[in-house]
């Protein structure tokens, strides 16, 4: 796929590298802030926790600058095939991976009202099922970077697994809280924490859509989809 | 695809002496479409542009193989006369070329040689229609006795199409129509090109990609004398099947 | 890689260098202004010379004659038609004027003051007014070469002394007898008529031959032959044909049109042949020069339409191209009336005492006329000669300006 010849015109590739390295960028820290996120979690760091909701800020930065350098590439360089498919994707990426940024952060917000009480069991499930999470933004925008619609299949059908990991957390929540009430208020948090996650894992399978369309000029059929 | 062809070009190889500038190319030309040529500079697109209407045919050693059928009806056949094919098939040209004579006197030149006029006031309504279609007469109805060659670029232009409009043609070919234009007479041609779509078929030589992607339904992307991809305008500029096609419009030619 | 050093413009060097060509600018402008001075101060030389000499071409000198015409008798009714001549001469008038020359300027001679053409004029002026007849009368005759020339200042001292006798019994007017009359032996009876009536009928054969087949010719090449071997030596012998020296043309001329056709001597139509055959070339490369000249892309558009080849020729290339095929024709058919050498071959060189009437008639040209009469012993053919140059260089100024006008005219910008 990566055929890329150079354009004519240099500052197009420049352009267009700058893109890349924006969206590399975002997607570092989207998927750092999901790691960092697990571990505040997982410690109880409220400090750290903090700290997410500050990077965030720069996540949504970066989003403003790949939608000015996106216009501006449409607006100067009028991209066609695959070029166009590129940009339009790098746009729609970054939408997504601030959406991804918005839910770590979110996790993030509930460390402090998980802390304090006394920790329960499903906590150890949860980093599981972020590295899974994590793992699928890192793979996604590597996809990107390489333009590999295969890799970008392959991360399609692990949302899968994803899936599975929060229908068993539910159930495993559920009853927890039925056996113990007095744990609600801190199950129904973890529950949003899991279901946080299982979203990031929907949106980095939208990113993955993305680029497969970026590098094919295809949708993804059902097939690929694993529907079938 | 077969249903409405117009044009129908099988295996057409066209020669310059010993140098073969087009290499068996099969396309068909849709009568409600507009079809864009593209490629670059001496990619054959203009050259088999010409062979619809025979303009090859004056230039010495230039020679043409295969099957170009308009309406079924072979053009390069014997019993094919030249000149009435080239009033069926209009043609207007890179640079407007309007004649050194009135902008009344461009127009009615073709009905008048072709004697498409019975009367004066036939011919007159004739230009006026052509002109209108053009999209030129609230411009000039004041001034038909002026030298065509006084008109802006754009006008000028515009009369050439007025004029290869006036003998009504089933297919119109544009080699290059805008290249000598501004932005803004080019997008009043551009407009017009829509305009006239339907009523002839149009096709369009360009060297500009985004007028093809703007005006055209059909486009073919010339390469070397080879006709790379033909295809839905909108699929050629957002996904081309070809590596060629694509490193050409993303303008990564090499 | 160094550091380019930036260019000093303004350093000494190159200060130098910008003088210099500064200085081979003024140079170079000052040569050709120098070339055009000279050649219009040759011009003006020229003119002012022929001027000079010439304008008493255009004067003669006449004398006062009293005539006693009682003696002379005829009846009215010959005076009428072509016998009038021969009837007057019959009836003694030449003597007549003789006799009164003799008792006007009784000691000198008088005859030898009088042109031989006076008794002419005296003719002439009696078939005007046939009253004259049997009167006395007095009558304004020119005057003998000799008296003429002394009276403009360039005669022998008896002339001059018989220009002081006459006094003021001398006048002078316009020599209508050089516009109207033909060549003659006696200069104040030469006339440049006959020869610019040779020249005109000879261009109009010219023209009349050369520009079809020249411009058809012209045509043929551009438009419709083949490029290849044939049509360049063609293109190369054409070429050649134009720098041909005119007298070979004479002597074709006389081979193939007297000596093949048995065509008559020194008439128009020979002379008109002859030159056609010159001219040819000259307007076929003019024509080819003015068809190039049209844009291919009227040619395009007139054939998009579904013109044929022979419309696209006639109704946009020729009329487009027709302003520069006349003006290389004007200029070759100036050429070719300032041509002498083919003419004398053929025999324009003739004594032709009357203007030609047919194309077939002896007739001689202005050029040759010059040539002619600038090998006459008699003193009074000298301001003749200059004269006879002078309506050829209006005849040739006038085709030449007709040129221009042609080409402002009728050319067309696109």
């Amino acid at each position: 796929m990566a055929s890329q010849q150079e354009h004519t015109v240099k500052a197009f590739d420049q352009d267009i590298g700058q893109l890349r390295g924006l969206i590399s960028q975002m997607g570092g820290l989207a998927e750092a802030a999901i790691g960092h996120a697990m571990t505040a979690l997982q410690r109880g760091d409220l400090e750290l926790a903090d700290r997410i909701r500050q990077d965030d800020r720069r996540i949504d930065a970066i989003e403003a600058d790949v939608e000015r350098t996106a216009v501006r590439i449409i607006a100067l360089r009028a991209p066609l095939a695959n070029d166009l498919r590129e940009v339009v994707a790098a746009l729609k990426i970054a939408a997504v991976v601030e959406r991804i940024g918005d839910y770590a952060k979110n996790i993030a917000k509930r460390v402090p009202l998980i802390e304090g009480e006394h920790r329960i069991e499903p906590l150890s499930t949860v980093p599981a099922m972020a590295k899974i999470a994590a793992e699928m933004v890192h793979d996604a925008l590597d996809a990107f970077a390489a333009r590999d619609a295969a890799k970008a299949v392959e991360i399609v059908r692990r949302d899968r697994t994803l899936d599975d990991f929060y229908d068993s957390i539910f159930r495993t929540l559920v009853t927890y809280m039925v056996e113990n009430p007095k744990t609600i208020s801190q199950c129904a948090h973890l529950l949003f924490v899991a279901k946080n996650l299982e979203r990031i894992g929907d949106h980095a399978t939208n990113v993955a859509e993305m680029v497969h369309f970026a590098a094919t000029g295809n949708q993804m059929t059902d097939r690929e989809w694993g529907n079938q | 695809m077969t249903d409405h062809a117009k044009i129908t070009a099988e295996g057409v190889n066209v020669f310059y002496g010993a140098k073969q500038a087009i290499r068996n190319v099969s396309l068909h030309v849709r009568q409600d479409e507009v079809t864009a040529f593209i490629g670059p500079s001496g990619c054959g697109k203009s050259t088999f542009l010409r062979t619809l209407n025979r303009m090859n045919d004056t230039i010495a050693g230039a020679r043409v193989e295969g099957d170009v059928r308009l309406d079924g009806e072979d053009i390069y056949a014997r019993a094919m006369d030249v000149v009435q094919l080239r009033a069926r098939v209009g043609m207007v040209f890179q640079k407007p070329n309007p004649f050194p004579k009135s902008i009344f006197e461009n127009v009615a030149y073709g009905p008048r040689i072709h004697g498409l006029a019975r009367s004066k006031a036939e011919l007159a309504q004739i230009v006026e229609r052509s002109l209108q279609r053009a999209g030129l007469w609230n411009e000039v109805k004041d001034r038909l006795s002026e030298s065509g060659t006084a008109l802006s670029g754009g006008q000028q232009q515009r009369l050439c199409i007025a004029r290869a409009i006036a003998v009504d043609p089933e297919v119109i070919l544009m080699d290059e129509p805008c290249s000598a234009l501004d932005p803004i007479a080019t997008a009043r041609i551009e407009e017009l090109i829509s305009d006239l779509r339907g009523r002839y078929a149009i096709v369009i030589v360009t060297h500009n990609m985004q007028q093809a992607a703007r005006v055209s339904q059909k486009t073919a992307f010339f390469h070397l004398g080879e006709l790379v991809e033909y295809g839905d305008t909108s699929a050629m500029f957002t996904n081309p099947r070809e590596e060629r096609t694509k490193d050409y419009i993303t303008g990564r030619y090499g | 890689m160094t550091e380019r050093q930036p260019t000093d413009w303004r350093a000494p060097a190159m200060q130098r260098r910008l003088r210099r060509r500064y200085a081979a600018e003024r140079r170079f402008r000052l040569l050709g202004l120098a070339a055009i001075l000279a050649s219009a101060a040759f011009l003006a030389f020229l003119l002012v010379s022929m001027v000079a000499r010439g304008a008493g071409g255009f004067v003669e000198t006449r004398v006062a004659l009293p005539l006693d015409l009682s003696d002379v008798r005829i009846e009215g009714a010959r005076l009428m038609g072509p016998g009038a001549d021969l009837a007057l001469a019959g009836a003694g008038l030449e003597n007549a004027v003789d006799r009164a020359a003799d008792a006007a300027f009784a000691p000198a001679g008088g005859a030898a003051i009088l042109s031989d053409g006076a008794w002419l004029v005296v003719r002439d002026a009696v078939k005007r007014d046939p009253g004259l007849l049997g009167r006395r009368t007095v009558l304004d005759v020119p005057v003998a070469t000799e008296i003429d020339i002394a009276r403009k200042g360039r005669g022998t001292p008896e002339a001059e002394a018989s220009v002081r006798r006459l006094g003021d019994r001398l006048s002078s007017g316009l020599n209508t007898d050089f516009f109207a009359g033909a060549d003659a032996t006696d200069p104040t009876r030469a006339g440049i008529w006959g020869a610019l009536k040779g020249s005109l009928l000879t261009m109009a054969v010219t023209m009349a031959l050369a520009f079809p087949i020249g411009v058809l010719a012209a045509l043929y090449l551009e438009e419709y032959a083949p490029r290849n071997r044939v049509t360049d030596v063609i293109e190369v012998s054409i070429n050649n044909l134009a720098a041909v020296p005119s007298i070979i043309f004479g002597l074709l001329g006389l081979a193939v049109f007297l000596g093949t056709f048995h065509l008559p001597r020194s008439a128009a139509l020979v002379g008109g042949l002859t030159l056609a055959l010159m001219t040819m070339p000259v307007i076929v490369i003019a024509g080819r020069n003015a068809i190039k000249a049209v844009p291919p892309s009227i040619r395009d558009a007139a054939r998009a339409l579904g013109a044929s080849r022979v419309q696209v020729v006639f109704h946009h290339v020729l009329p487009l191209a027709l302003p520069g095929i006349l003006t290389g024709t004007i200029i070759g058919m100036a050429r070719a009336l300032g041509e002498t050498a083919p003419l004398l071959m053929i025999g324009m060189r003739a004594f032709i005492a009357a203007p030609p009437d047919r194309l077939t008639d002896p007739a001689t040209a202005l050029p040759v006329q010059i040539f002619l009469w600038s090998d006459e012993v008699s003193q009074g053919f000298v301001e003749k000669t200059s004269a006879a140059i002078i309506v050829l260089l209006v005849v040739l100024l006038a085709m030449n300006g007709l040129a221009i006008y042609l080409r402002n005219r009728f050319e067309t910008r696109w």
